[in-house]
C-alpha cells in the first residue's frame, strides 16, 4: 500500500494545530463532499482521503502514532514489540536489519488493511454505488433482463425498454452496507447506449435515410424499407423530390415505461441517379430533356 | 396516500439520531413536506434520500439552514443542467455522422 501523507492531503504543515486541522478539513470537505459533487468519482476519492486524514490527525493519540510510525501507525504496539524482538535477534545473530526491513515485515503482516474509521452515533444509509452499463440500441428496444455482479453478489435486473443513453436507474439497497445498522445504500446504474444501427435516435423517435431510384421517384411505386423491427412496404408518390421526409407513426422506439407506446420513424428519401448510362439511355434522356 | 409511503418523524429522528426540531426547521424552509395523519407527523419515504443528504450536509459540514436552502436550490439546478446536457448529447449524436 502506498504511503499517504495525511498532512499533504489536508494541505497543512506537520506543525499544524488541532484548530488548523479542523479548519483545513472543513474547507476541503465542503469542496469535495459527495453530496455537493454528485457523480464525480474524483471528488469522491478525494473526500475519502480527506476523511481518512482527518480521522487520524484530529485524534491526538493517533496523530502521535502516525508521526512516529507513518503508515503503520495502527500497528504501533505490535511494531514496537516486534522491533524489540528483532533487536534482540539482531544482538544474538549480529544480523543487519534496517528500518525498511521492519516496515516490510509489517507490510506483510498487516498490509492491505484499511485504517479504522471513526464511528458516528447516528445510523446512516450505506454508500451509494455507481456503475455504468454498456448496451446496444437493439438491447433496449425491448425489456431486457441482465444479471450484474456487484461486490460478489449477483443482481438480476430488468431494464425497461426505451431507456435513454446517459439515463440512470436506482436499484434500492444494493449499495454499501449501512452505518451503525442503517439501511444499505443504493446502486445507481447509468446506461451508455451504443448505436451501431442505421437509425438515429432522438428520445423515442427514430430517423433514417432511404435510397430512392430515379424512376420510382418520378413515376411512383412501392418500396420495402427497414424499420427497427422489420420491413414495411411504402407507397412512393409520383414526382417525389430528393430530401422528402415521411413519418411512419408508431414505428419508432418504445416509450420509456409506457408499455405498447412507440415514437415515430422519420424517413428521408435520398434520390440516387443512375450511373454508367448506355448510349441508348443517354439518347432517351436527351429526348426527355428536349421535352422540358 | 398509503401509510406505507410515509415514515413518522419520530422514527426518522430516532433512526438518524437527529432532534425533531431539525426536521421541523427543514419544513419551515420548505425543503421538505410534512404530512399529518391522525395527529402524527410523517414525511414521504420518497424524501428520505433528500433528508439524509440534508442531515449529512448540516452535521458533517456545519452548513446552516440558510446554507442548506441555497445549496439545495443550486444542486437542483446542477441536476437539471446535467439532464439537459445528456439530452443535448443525445441530440448531437443525430448529426455526428453527417
Amino acid at each position: 500500500m502506498a504511503f499517504i501523507d495525511y498532512y499533504k492531503v489536508l494541505g497543512i504543515p506537520k506543525t499544524a494545530t488541532e484548530k488548523d486541522i479542523k479548519k483545513a478539513y472543513r474547507k476541503l470537505a465542503r469542496k469535495y463532499h459527495p453530496d455537493l459533487n454528485p457523480n464525480d468519482k474524483v471528488a469522491e476519492k478525494k473526500f475519502k482521503e480527506i476523511n481518512e486524514a482527518n480521522e487520524v490527525l484530529s485524534n491526538a493519540e493517533n496523530r502521535k502514532k502516525y508521526d512516529t510510525y507513518g503508515e503503520h501507525w495502527q500497528n504501533a504496539e505490535a511494531y514496537e514489540q516486534a522491533k524489540q524482538q528483532q533487536q534482540r535477534t539482531y544482538q544474538r545473530q549480529s544480523g543487519n536489519y534496517s528500518e525498511k526491513d521492519f516496515e516490510d515485515i509489517f507490510g506483510n503482516m498487516f498490509g492491505g488493511q484499511d485504517f479504522g474509521r471513526g464511528q458516528r452515533s447516528a445510523r446512516f444509509k450505506g454508500q451509494d454505488f455507481n456503475a455504468e452499463l454498456q448496451l446496444e440500441l437493439k438491447d433496449v428496444y425491448q425489456d431486457h433482463k441482465r444479471t450484474l455482479t456487484v461486490n460478489n453478489k449477483n443482481i438480476r435486473i430488468t431494464i425497461p425498454a426505451g431507456v435513454e443513453n446517459g439515463q440512470t436507474i436506482k436499484i434500492k439497497g444494493h449499495g454499501g452496507k449501512g452505518v451503525n445498522g442503517g439501511p444499505n445504500g443504493d446502486l445507481y446504474i447509468q446506461f451508455a447506449i451504443k448505436n451501431h444501427s442505421k437509425f438515429k435516435r432522438d428520445k423515442d423517435n427514430l430517423y433514417t435515410n432511404v435510397d430512392l431510384d430515379l424512376y420510382t421517384a418520378m413515376l411512383g411505386g412501392d418500396l420495402m424499407v427497414d424499420t427497427f423491427n422489420g420491413k414495411v412496404k411504402l407507397t412512393i408518390k409520383p414526382e417525389t423530390q430528393n430530401g422528402t421526409k415521411v413519418k411512419l407513426k408508431g414505428k419508432g422506439f418504445p416509450k420509456y415505461k409506457k408499455e405498447g407506446q412507440f415514437g415515430d420513424l422519420y424517413i428521408t428519401y435520398q434520390l440516387k441517379t443512375p450511373t454508367k448510362l448506355t448510349e441508348k439511355e443517354k439518347e432517351l434522356f436527351k429526348q426527355l430533356q428536349k421535352l422540358r | 396516500m398509503e401509510v406505507t409511503d410515509l415514515i413518522s418523524i419520530k422514527t426518522l429522528c430516532t433512526h438518524y439520531n437527529v432532534p425533531p426540531t431539525f426536521i421541523n426547521e427543514l419544513q419551515d424552509y420548505e425543503l421538505i413536506e410534512i404530512v399529518v395523519s391522525d395527529n402524527v407527523n410523517y414525511i414521504k419515504t420518497a424524501q428520505i434520500n433528500e433528508v439524509e443528504k440534508m442531515i449529512r450536509l448540516h452535521y458533517d459540514l456545519n452548513i446552516n439552514l440558510e446554507g442548506l436552502d441555497a445549496v439545495y436550490n443550486l444542486l437542483q439546478r446542477v441536476e437539471n443542467l446535467q439532464n439537459e446536457v445528456t439530452t443535448l448529447h443525445n441530440k448531437l449524436r443525430l448529426y455526428e455522422d453527417l
